[in-house]
């Protein structure tokens, strides 16, 4: 026997190689096909939100870079107030189609605050307590209803409910209230207020049928009352859950266009009436992008718009998050 | 073989586009004109057995955007090139804009019908819009506050009211932007002191508000779009990259054809012939 080959016997003595079953190595070839193909989708999702950003940032650049852009729409005219007619004071004013173009993006701020403000003032109480009647105290079969119900409302497309604002809620709030326009913040963020109960309801309900069954047993073996329970014991717990249910809503309430497109008025006006029409950030964007000049200045402007409206939902995602891990912390560090 | 079955593949990309566009005639452009592009369109395929036209809307600049791009043959246009456009045109295609006026449209201002007032002169429209008037009683009417109603600024009535009624300054903050004319026609026939305005195409269960000049007032009959007396009358206009040729210049005589202006009349606008 030579020397290659005892040592390759004692190789195969002391490491024995696994035997596999062609069934077994198929499988294994399986999985690893499985594991290679859903990283390719992960990072496909996180390929088209880079290249979004990229995109979206990139058209807005000429803002910075263009010297007739920089004129037209410096940063002072975005922000500060201009004057924009012989002897008046200096105002915000959003005319992006004029001799002068005014792009002042304060009324714009405005409008979708004032919208987002309307709509969360009614969801998140609807939607919370919604969420808390279904998983506290509705007896089982209603909640089997209510649950499908309001999901089923999450499923209308936003252009029905903008219409829906626009024919009916306008005209019977106008009558019940006296309102001087039409049109105006409170009917966008109600029918607004429309999308996002769903979204908040679903999340909100989720959390709290997800608090453990003893939290309730000890709180109620403690004397406490069902609404004690639900209000001082459940809620609490699920607050985590409750806050990331009100952020999806604000993200929704930002970005909706099709509903403030239809239901606001869209007229760029700078007050604090909630009865006066408003124009959003995101409403602007898709009433002007149509026509446009590419490459304009006006066309830029509109980007960085998108850009903001990004950087938006970006920080507030990001506060939320630290808010809920110092909730957690709170509440768990107070239980040890 | 292999030589012919690639000049084969080579004849068939080269050909393949041209015969996917022979034949068919894209128009796109202004809302106001959608409607009368249509029934152009209509009227002519139904004579030209083989032939295409496609009529799309999207506002006036959305039809010249899609000229400069080239995605159009002809843009319908309300309102005048502007020189931003032209320019662009001239420097990608090395040609002037083709300029082709086809029928008239008055721009009528509604109000709603419970409104006592019948006639606005143009100053006062303009008052109304630039919002230095507020209020109906400062031009005749009952003392409630004036709803302005306006369009989106994509729209050639748009541009159009802004150069001829408030000579080129801003719109006031408070006018509200529809999307289309049937919106604000909506809007002003639900709206008891709102005033609107928009094509006299659309102008339907809300009244029209004559336009005083001097001690006259005229209202936007078709006489008055047609001889020029109406204050507020515009020319609606085909554009083209070049000088029409082939399917586009057929589908153009056609709409300028006595029998085209007749389409234009029964949509609502006004001859040009």
């Amino acid at each position: 026997m030579d020397r290659q080959a005892v040592m390759q016997q004692g190789l195969a003595e002391t490491i024995p190689v696994p035997r596999l079953s062609p069934e077994a190595r198929r499988r294994q070839l399986r999985e690893k096909a499985i594991a290679g193909f859903i990283t390719l989708m992960a990072f496909t999702g996180i390929a088209a939100l880079v290249l979004i950003l990229v995109f979206v940032a990139k058209e807005a650049l000429a803002l910075f870079t263009e010297a007739e852009a920089r004129h037209e729409a410096s940063l002072s005219k975005m922000f500060l107030p201009q004057v924009v007619r012989q002897g008046r004071p200096p105002a915000f004013v959003w005319q992006p189609v004029s001799n002068v173009p005014k792009v002042s993006m304060i009324p714009l701020f405005i409008g979708t605050l004032k919208t987002t403000a309307v709509s969360m003032l009614v969801a998140v109480p609807v939607g919370v307590f919604g969420a808390l009647y279904a998983a506290e105290f509705a007896p089982r079969r209603l909640r089997e209803l209510l649950k499908p119900v309001i999901e089923l409302l999450a499923g209308i497309p936003s252009v029905v409910l903008g219409f829906f604002a626009l024919m009916v809620m306008a005209t019977v709030l106008q009558d019940a209230f006296g309102l001087h326009t039409r049109l105006n913040a409170v009917v966008a963020g109600l029918g607004l207020a429309l999308a996002i109960v769903p979204v908040i309801f679903t999340v909100a309900e989720d959390s709290l049928t997800a608090v453990p069954r003893s939290y309730r047993e000890a709180s109620l073996a403690l004397g406490a009352t069902p609404w004690e329970t639900a209000w001082k014991v459940v809620l609490p717990a699920a607050a985590p859950g409750i806050l990331a249910a009100c952020v999806l809503g604000f993200g929704r309430a930002i970005g909706e266009t099709m509903i403030i497109l239809m239901a606001s008025g869209n007229a760029a006006i700078v007050s604090a009436n909630l009865g006066d029409s408003v124009r959003s950030l995101s409403a602007t964007i898709a009433a002007e992008m149509g026509e446009v000049v590419v490459g304009s200045t006006h066309y830029s402007i509109l980007f960085f718009i998108g850009v903001q409206l990004f950087l938006f939902t970006f920080v507030l995602n990001m506060l939320a998050s630290a808010w809920t891990k110092r909730v957690i912390k709170r509440l768990t560090g107070s239980a040890s | 073989m292999k030589t012919f079955l690639k000049s084969l593949v080579a004849v068939l990309l080269v050909a393949l586009p041209v015969a996917a566009q022979a034949g068919t005639v894209t128009v796109k452009g202004s809302d106001t004109m959608v409607i009368l592009g249509q029934r152009w369109a209509e009227e002519f395929m139904k004579k030209n057995a083989g032939a295409k036209v496609q009529v799309t809307g999207g506002g006036s600049g959305t039809g010249l955007a899609a000229l400069q791009n080239g995605t159009t043959d002809i843009a319908m246009s309300s309102r005048d090139i502007k020189k931003a456009e032209s320019d662009k045109l001239r420097a990608k295609y090395n040609t002037a804009a083709e300029e082709i006026p086809v029928a008239k449209d008055g721009v009528t201002f509604y109000v709603n019908e419970g409104n006592p007032v019948n006639a606005l002169s143009v100053e006062q429209l303009r008052g109304i819009y630039l919002g230095d008037i507020t209020n109906w009683k400062e031009v005749g009417g009952p003392d409630a506050p004036i709803v302005v109603y306006s369009r989106e600024n994509s729209s050639g009535t748009y541009v159009f009211v802004k150069d001829n009624v408030l000579n080129g300054e801003d719109y006031v903050a408070s006018a509200q932007t529809l999307p289309g004319t049937a919106a604000v026609v909506n809007a002003v026939a639900k709206e008891k002191h709102g005033i609107g305005y928009g094509g006299s195409a659309y102008a339907k269960g809300i009244k029209e508000l004559k336009v005083k000049q001097g001690n006259e007032e005229i209202a936007p009959t078709a006489d008055n779009i047609k001889s020029g007396k109406y204050p507020l009358s515009r020319n609606l206009y085909f554009y083209l990259r070049n000088k029409p040729a082939g399917e586009v210049k057929a589908f153009i005589d056609y709409a300028l054809s006595p029998e085209g202006q007749a389409v234009v009349t029964k949509v609502g606008y006004f001859p040009v012939k």
